[in-house]
């Protein structure tokens, strides 16, 4: 789950860690009323988007920019006229963009220095570790491929949480002093209690910044939550804006189906997250393109069944679907009932191959035969990827 | 021999009386294990189908009945605790089925087993098969969901991270006259209890172990790293089919812990390290069981 600039910088107010003054603002009187009360620092207004890129990018209405200075409030309210309920188009939004409901009036920040901060979650050790670079402002990824020399680790014991010395090991690699040193120290305390506290599974500030007049600034953050933690957050599900999300994997979240859109045509409808990602590989292997990741899960019912058959069909691009079960203790019956219903209610325009094996086959495969339906059976793995691969050519 | 468990081991269920843990606690015993006790804290006197004794807490249930592995089946917000329960009543073996347990809750779990005698495998794992000698593998011992009957008694390990993939590897390894020693599933969270290369180590010291078939997919460095231990250590043949070559980058695909992030935990960087280490990389999951035999020399 993503969350917006102005939702980050909520956490980051409740958490105590410093970044530059800022409001949200959902019309253009809210933009001028922020920007009054920020008045003397030097702003800028951003749309708020979950996608990069945003300040290249381009409005549906012929409006550029999504990220502007302002002089004035009355500017702010002008700009805001032409950003909210528009359309923005960037480098990582697609071709339609996405809707702005809401800007952020922000204290346009002068640098001094830039740095990298991070904290995840890191599977090898099973414990936090603090990441810092003085490379900030770039990619990290790059800094850690040409100059990996300025990168520094440091790992927290899971149980005894960040203690002072592991903090001023940063700070030295960090080359601050002073009073700099400190609030950052300070800084970094509150930032570890908030990856705690709020059962963040990534949290990256690229980038720190220090500032001429002497503050320790998160200039740009970005957080990933732990999925699996959020039934103890409803503070942090509130802030989840599905008109950000692909409205097929909302659709499936609703039926607690794992779904992830992909841009291939042959659909695939598996049991296990495992033997999902196994036959999007086999389908690729044999000349195909898969259009999602999709696992019903162990124990899918014939409504989850139904429902991951509706967001299959309601994409356009699919010229195909595999269904792909291993009914280990699911009946196959149960399955092949599931996926005739489905097709009776959402009829059945394209190919399907089904691929069933396991607990009552037989019978599952009878009744798919007995349906009437166009539905090619598979004897295995490979032949059903071949089937439908041929099928969509 | 076998690995961890065999047909005498005597198996204790945490959650036996909610939906999910009651189907398969039934599954276990058809399938001829012992389970010997149930817990649901509140039902301590019931019985689970008129047979098996239901306790609050595990350790009366050790202490009545020598349980010495467990089946967690408890719902995600209780699952930690119930963990935690099982190593402080001295538990060898803890199989932890749940699945969306939060990482912040498994960090400290894994943390407070340290030096403990238990051994945790999982979380969000099918759990461990080690079959029987009678008809469809009846007999065995069964810990989690696995189905029993697809196994067949004999000489082949199977270790996964993916539960319908280990099950594809045993279809197929059953279905060509090969039975398994030992097929243990150990989880697809991004922290779990015991790794690919713990689960290889046992295997190679099993004498009735003779091939292993070793499934991994994107995320993580536990397959690589299971790899170089091999190259050094195992002198019995591996077969390895790694899934994910298609998933997006930066995706969550399922499990909690497949995920591209770096360089080396991609399925090709994976699948290329794995062949150099020796390893019979299998190009499709359909071919997981042929590539072994032929790596095997069957």
């Amino acid at each position: 789950m993503n969350i917006h600039e102005y939702q980050a910088k909520e956490l980051f107010d409740r958490f105590q860690v410093p970044s530059p003054k800022g409001a949200v603002a959902s019309s253009p009187e809210e933009a001028a009323a922020a920007a009054r009360q920020f008045s003397g620092a030097k702003l800028v207004i951003k749309a708020q988007v979950h996608a990069g890129g945003r300040g290249k990018g381009h409005f549906t209405n012929g409006f550029q920019g999504g990220v502007h200075l302002i002089e004035s409030p009355e500017q702010a309210a002008e700009f805001a006229e032409k950003m909210l309920n528009q359309t923005l188009v960037t480098v990582q939004t697609g071709e339609a963009g996405k809707l702005v409901s809401k800007v952020m009036v922000a204290e346009a920040v002068d640098i001094t220095h830039e740095y990298y901060l991070a904290i995840l979650m890191d599977r090898a050790t099973c414990r936090p570790v603090i990441v810092v670079s003085t490379a900030g402002g770039m990619s990290i990824e790059d800094v850690a491929h040409n100059t990996p020399e300025k990168i520094v680790r440091q790992f927290v014991h899971p149980l005894l949480g960040l203690q002072a010395y592991e903090v001023r090991k940063l700070t030295e690699a960090l080359g601050m002093t002073g009073d700099i040193a400190k609030q950052f120290a300070k800084l970094l305390g509150n930032l570890y209690k908030l990856f705690i506290s709020c059962d963040c599974a990534m949290l990256e500030i690229n980038p720190l910044v220090t500032t001429p007049d002497g503050r320790v600034l998160a200039l740009d953050a970005k957080f990933g939550f732990d999925d699996n933690a959020l039934y103890r957050h409803p503070d942090i599900v509130a802030m989840r804006d599905k008109t950000e999300e692909d409205p097929r994997e909302v659709a499936a979240s609703e039926y607690d189906l794992n779904y992830i859109g992909l841009d291939g045509n042959i659909a695939c409808l598996v049991n296990g997250a495992g033997l999902a990602m196994a036959t999007m590989d086999i389908i690729k292997h044999y000349g195909g393109d898969p259009a999602n990741f999709l696992d019903v899960g162990g124990g899918a019912s014939k409504e989850q069944v139904t429902a991951a058959f509706k967001i299959i069909l309601g994409d356009p691009n699919v010229k195909g679907i595999l269904i792909n079960i291993f009914g280990g203790i699911m009946d196959c019956n149960i399955i092949a009932e599931g996926v005739i219903a489905a097709a009776k209610e959402t009829g059945l325009p394209i190919p399907l191959v089904v691929r069933l094996e396991g607990n009552n086959v037989e019978m599952g495969k009878a009744t798919l035969a007995a349906s009437g339906l166009d539905i090619v059976a598979a004897d295995d793995m490979s032949d059903a990827a071949r089937k439908i691969v041929a099928a969509v050519q | 021999m076998s690995i961890l468990i065999d047909e005498n081991t005597k198996l204790l269920i945490q959650g036996i009386t909610g939906s999910f843990g009651a189907r398969h606690a039934s599954l276990s015993l058809a399938y001829g294990t012992k389970v010997v006790a149930g817990v649901t804290p509140g039902k301590g006197g019931q019985k689970f189908e008129n047979v098996v004794p239901i306790f609050d807490t595990v350790s009366h249930a050790v202490n009545e009945t020598g349980a010495t592995a467990t089946a967690i089946f408890v719902p995600p917000p209780f699952a930690a605790d119930a963990i935690l329960e099982a190593a402080d009543a001295g538990m060898e073996l803890i199989v932890c089925i749940t699945e969306g347990i939060p990482v912040m809750d498994m960090m400290r779990v894994k943390e407070a087993l340290r030096g403990s005698k238990s051994r945790l495998v999982g979380p969000n794992c099918p759990g461990i098969v080690t079959p029987g000698h009678g008809e469809k593998s009846h007999g065995g011992c069964r810990i989690g969901i696995a189905p029993g009957y697809i196994h067949k008694r004999g000489n082949v390990g199977v270790v996964s991270r993916s539960g319908t993939l280990t099950y594809e590897a045993v279809f197929q390894l059953t279905q060509l006259g090969y039975g398994q020693s030992t097929c243990v599933g150990i989880g697809g969270d991004p922290i779990n209890g015991t790794n690919h290369q713990e689960v290889l180590e046992m295997f190679n010291n099993d004498p009735e172990t003779e091939a292993i078939i070793m499934i991994g997919e994107i995320g993580g460095t536990a397959e690589v790293d299971a790899a170089r231990w091999a190259k050094a250590h195992c002198k019995k043949p591996i077969a390895g089919f790694i899934a994910g070559a298609t998933a997006p980058p930066g995706r969550r695909m399922g499990h909690a812990g497949a995920i591209v992030g770096g360089e080396e935990d991609t399925a090709q960087a994976k699948k290329r390290i794995l062949a150099e280490c020796g390893i019979a990389v299998a190009e499709t999951p359909a071919e997981m069981a042929t590539t072994l035999l032929a790596r095997w020399g069957k």
